[in-house]
């Protein structure tokens, strides 16, 4: 049935070329755990991806009740851990797996750096990478604010002292940040909102489409 | 392409440029009001500091700073609320008043005054040790680095009345 299915579409739209170019590749022996235990350490790109996947979802569901607004954000993500079925499951994947992430993309970045994979021709893939990082952390940084807590709120304040220190342009990066001069409060929160939800995960989707193409042109880098 | 006439610009280069041109011109078009909106919040003018009463008498006020509790009405963009602010208070030598932020210069914890016994009659922050001297200068050495805000003030039928809290240079 399935097979009849994808006969139907791949004779008027041919995909198989596409899905071959994606998928179907070997995997070489030296990144294989199969052969060499210790060739683990070349799933953390991976298993940052995985937990990337899971971020996003987990989100995309998060935002069916959660509410960017100072008023009810609390009462939203209090509601919607304590309330709703499986609630908890939800938020504790985009919680814990925002910092296991940041783990998995730190034990990613060892594994290159280490083995000198960042090396000719490959220096644009490592650039690409640390953009991947600054975006990570950026997301990090702007969902913690967002269940509007005492931590968060307190962490943003920190956050947005240390943008007003940049020399010359703090100020207005400051203001830019959080929406107003002085105040930590509605519009710093549906701004947070508007770069945790749409900016940076639009940046991030493009970044790791650069960081897959460049992967599939130029290869894994060879044995050590 | 004709070499002998100079300059000539081809049919694909002038559609180049035309598209290029439009393109260009779309693109700017559907930006600039979003780049506008984005950055509304750094063009908007700078409030006004309006004064407001402290309810605390200025006869009340000694050399030793006193903890004054007071509260504005604040608008944050379409939400309006009553925030309570504190500042430290005391009569200088001069007889002059000056009202200090508690708020740390370091990284925005709370100030307190002379509440360390390690460090009387300083200002202390809790939160990672720093100091500042009576009249709000940071001490060298410790985490913040600049002296603490201090208030505008006014007085009126003797009720102490404050205004916006102005950062101050490094003495
Ligand atoms: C790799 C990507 C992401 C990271 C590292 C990340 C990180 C975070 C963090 C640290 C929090 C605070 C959670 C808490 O304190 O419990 C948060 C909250 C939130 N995030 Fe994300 N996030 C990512 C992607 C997304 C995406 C793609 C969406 C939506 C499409 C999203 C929607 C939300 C929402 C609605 C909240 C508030 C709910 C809550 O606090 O539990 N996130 N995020
Ligand atoms: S916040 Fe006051 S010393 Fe760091």
């Amino acid at each position: 049935m399935i097979r009849k299915i994808y006969d139907w579409i791949d004779e008027r739209v041919d995909i198989t070329p596409i899905w071959r170019d994606i998928a179907d590749h070997e995997v070489p022996e030296h990144v294989n755990p199969a052969h060499h235990f210790s060739a683990f350490v070349y799933c953390f790109g991976g298993l940052t991806f995985f937990v990337t996947v899971i971020q996003i979802l987990s989100g995309m569901f998060l935002t069916m009740y959660y509410v960017p607004d100072i008023e009810n954000a609390w009462n939203s993500v209090f509601y919607l851990q304590q309330e709703v079925a499986h609630g908890q499951i939800v938020r504790g994947m985009h919680h814990w797996g925002a910092s296991v992430v940041i783990v998995m993309l730190f034990l990613h970045t060892l594994r290159v750096f280490f083995q000198g994979a960042y090396k000719k021709p490959r220096e644009l893939n490592w650039v690409v990478g640390v953009l991947i990082f600054f975006v990570m952390l950026g997301l990090g940084l702007t969902g913690y604010l967002l269940p509007w807590d005492n931590k968060a709120y307190f962490a943003t304040q920190v956050t947005i002292d240390i943008a007003e220190s940049v020399p010359y342009i703090g100020d207005y990066l400051k203001t830019l940040l959080a929406g107003d001069p002085e105040i930590v409060g509605a519009q710093t929160l549906t701004r947070f909102f508007a770069i945790h939800v749409f900016f940076l995960p639009a940046a991030l989707f493009g970044l790791l489409a650069a960081h897959f193409i460049m992967i599939r042109r130029q290869g894994i880098s060879g044995p050590l | 392409m004709s070499q002998d006439k100079k300059n000539q610009v081809s049919r694909r280069q002038f559609l180049n440029y035309t598209l290029t041109g439009v393109g260009g011109f779309m693109a700017a078009g559907m930006l600039a009001p979003m780049v506008r909106f984005a950055i509304d919040p750094v063009l908007q003018p700078k409030a006004q500091g309006d004064y407001v009463s402290t309810g605390k008498s200025v006869d009340e006020l000694t050399s030793e700073p006193q903890r004054v509790d007071f509260t504005i009405r604040q608008v944050d963009a379409w939400y309006e609320s009553d925030v309570s602010k504190v500042a430290w208070v005391y009569k200088q030598e001069d007889g002059s008043i000056l009202a200090l932020s508690p708020t740390c210069t370091h990284l925005g914890c709370f100030v307190g005054w002379n509440d360390n016994e390690n460090y009387p009659n300083m200002f202390y922050c809790p939160c990672h040790d720093g100091l500042y001297e009576k009249s709000g200068k940071n001490v060298p050495g410790t985490p913040p680095t600049a002296p603490l805000a201090a208030f505008e003030h006014d007085v009126k039928d003797g009720i102490l009345y404050l205004g916006k809290a102005i950062p101050r240079e490094e003495a």
